[in-house]
């Protein structure tokens, strides 16, 4: 039932959107032993042909994230739709470890279509879990979705992350006097892509509200930088800042309740925070220097921001409850360049991006573990920016540019495993990857 | 000895190159002069000085005039790699527009700062901003107003050429007044 209501929901949302050029999703690197896992086609007993290949959405999920690899379906000595059609021995033969199977039917008396699907564990001869969800043609996808966190999650043991979406900003170049910025939003794999806001002055800095709702960003549309916050479903919008100076970098606090921004209107960058019932302003910090990309520890007890106080920037954290006088603590110290620092969902390990010395002149993706003291740098591009967790910490998504061209990149925070979503047209940055929508 | 006679040589220093330059300049005048009186009487003589005086004058401010167009011309300044302060090359054309500025007390001006688009981009932001705040002070010096002056950062948003070369990363670190 909770699934029908969310995916009638999403469908709300999707109807009032416009819709983008979606980011087509490649895989660039995975692990060496991926788990074998077997997903036959669903069958569908309607009379026409039906828009989406669940099986096909699940493998692609799963590959995705590096941990399973799929059986191809030529290679598949029988196709069951239902347990009573399993031979577990034709799966044991091809060394699966899982089979997925199903079927896509009329919903009795309605529009709607129900898929039920069965996973099995072939080498236990053991159905793991087996359901019925219901949704319209157009939700297939989302249900997909949903299959592959149920898989995810019976395999791993972690909470799979395939029903969230990613925001970002696009820049479409046309002329030097002619840019079209957009922040777009998309399902977590670039597909069914649209644009929330379209300006001809930069956008930047799009976030989520923690109920995925809402969003903030920055907007030049009056020609200052100035901080909006956009419903999602209505596209209502409202400017929330109008100080001097910069007025940017919003980031709803993990509870909801409040919003951390950067403004500059007493001289210098600093960290505020913004109480989102009273619209009460608290200063976290006051530094002559550049303090800025404040991000929010889980108990939204605390901020991590960016500073060039020392003269390079190096990321702090200050108590919110301390006020400006608040002590803010050093979090790295042994590299020339480490900013935009945010905790993965464990409270431990700082991503952030790194420079590692003024020779290098490289900037990566890194995570600090702030136990082991241990840095481990993630990727191996030099133009990495804007690093965003997914909300079951499995992966980072950043910006990077690939032969000219802005693009959005993915990696496991072991690193083992890489995706990459291009655009078809245009740079592609600034992800941010919702919290669990489901 | 000391400080006080050390102070007096010093100022005879100045005093003699100023008698220098003094001489240097009148030197060809009077040779102009010279030439004009072998042609003409005497009044005709101081009647040339006089017009050549008068047109030197006049070349000298034309030269002035131009050089303060060119900088008044001069819209872009750049600066280096992770640095918020203008070049020292860039301080007298920014000069002359603080004193324009102070003389025509109703221009507005809005400093546009830029960063290159390594680094994060919320960093750069702050980056372009420091840049336009370092101009505007020096405005600010030469007798322009705070209240003529408009101060807005594009961080790494707006570059100025699109290329990944330390080329275009030069021209994209700057501050346009506008």
């Amino acid at each position: 039932m909770k699934n029908v209501f969310q995916i009638l929901l999403l469908g709300f949302v999707f109807a009032r959107a416009v819709s983008a050029a979606d980011l087509n999703i490649e895989i660039t690197q995975g692990i060496d032993n991926p788990i074998p896992i077997a997903i036959v086609p669903f069958t569908w007993e309607g009379a026409n042909a039906i828009g989406e290949d669940i099986a096909e959405v699940v493998s692609a999920d799963l590959q995705q994230v590096g941990e399973f690899r799929a059986l191809g379906r030529a290679n598949m000595l029988s196709m069951p739709d239902e347990a009573a059609e399993v031979y577990f021995r034709d799966w044991r033969i091809l060394a699966q470890d899982y089979l997925l199977i199903g079927k896509i039917n009329h919903s009795p008396g309605s529009q709607l279509v129900q898929v039920q699907y069965e996973f099995f564990d072939v080498t236990r001869e053991q159905k793991l879990v087996g359901e019925v969800l219901t949704g319209s043609v157009e939700e297939l996808r989302d249900i997909a979705h949903e299959i592959s966190n149920v898989v995810y999650e019976q395999v791993t043991g972690n909470r799979g992350a395939f029903s969230t979406e990613i925001l970002y900003v696009s820049a479409e170049f046309i002329s030097p006097d002619l840019t079209y910025y957009r922040i777009e939003k998309a399902d977590y794999d670039g597909h069914r892509s649209q644009i929330l806001v379209e300006s001809q002055e930069p956008l930047m800095s799009p976030a989520w509200s923690p109920d995925g709702r809402q969003i903030a960003y920055l907007s030049f549309e009056t020609d200052l930088p100035r901080i909006y916050i956009q419903e999602i479903g209505t596209g209502e919008r409202r400017q929330i800042t109008n100080f001097p100076g910069i007025n940017s970098s919003p980031v709803w606090s993990p509870d909801g309740t409040k919003l951390a921004m950067v403004l500059s209107k007493d001289g210098s960058p600093d960290i505020y925070v913004m109480d989102l019932m009273s619209n009460q302003l608290t200063r976290l910090t006051d530094h002559p220097r550049v303090d800025t990309e404040p991000s929010w520890t889980a108990d939204s007890s605390s901020v991590v921001f960016t500073s060039d106080r020392t003269g390079q920037p190096q990321i702090y954290m200050v108590p919110v409850a301390g006020g400006p006088g608040g002590f803010a603590e050093r979090l790295t110290f042994d590299c020339f360049y480490c900013a935009k620092g945010r905790f993965l969902p464990d409270g431990k390990n700082l991503v952030h991006v790194r420079r590692e010395t003024r020779e290098d002149n490289s900037y990566g993706i890194a995570v600090f573990n702030m136990d082991s003291q241990r840095v481990i740098t993630l990727t191996d591009t030099s133009l990495d920016e804007s690093p965003s967790v997914a909300p079951n910490g499995s992966m980072i998504m950043f910006a990077t540019k690939v032969n000219g061209r802005g693009i959005l990149d993915a990696v496991s925070i072991d690193g083992r495993v890489k995706f990459r979503l291009p655009s078809a047209q245009g740079d592609v940055r600034e992800p941010s990857w919702s919290p669990f929508l489901n | 000895m000391g400080t006080h006679s050390m102070k007096v040589f010093k100022s005879m220093i100045l005093a003699l190159s100023i008698l220098g330059l003094a001489a240097c300049s009148s030197t060809g005048d009077e040779e102009a002069a010279a030439q004009t009186a072998d042609t003409s009487g005497i009044d005709a003589t101081t009647a040339a000085a006089q017009r050549a005086e008068a047109e030197r004058l006049a070349r000298e401010r034309e030269a002035q005039q131009r050089i303060e167009q060119a900088a008044l011309n001069t819209k872009v300044f750049y600066f280096d790699f992770d640095v918020s302060e203008f070049m020292a090359s860039d301080r007298d054309v920014l000069a002359i527009h603080g004193r324009n500025m102070a003389a025509n007390s109703g221009t507005r001006v809005r400093l546009e700062g830029h960063a290159d688009e390594r680094g994060t981009r919320e960093y750069n932001l702050a980056l372009g901003e420091r840049r336009a705040n370092s101009i505007r002070d020096y405005l600010v010096v030469n007798g322009a107003s705070l209240s003529q002056i408009e101060t807005v950062s594009y961080g790494e948003e707006r570059p100025a050429d699109q290329g990944q070369t330390e080329a275009s990363y030069r021209l994209n670190r700057r501050v346009e007044i506008k």
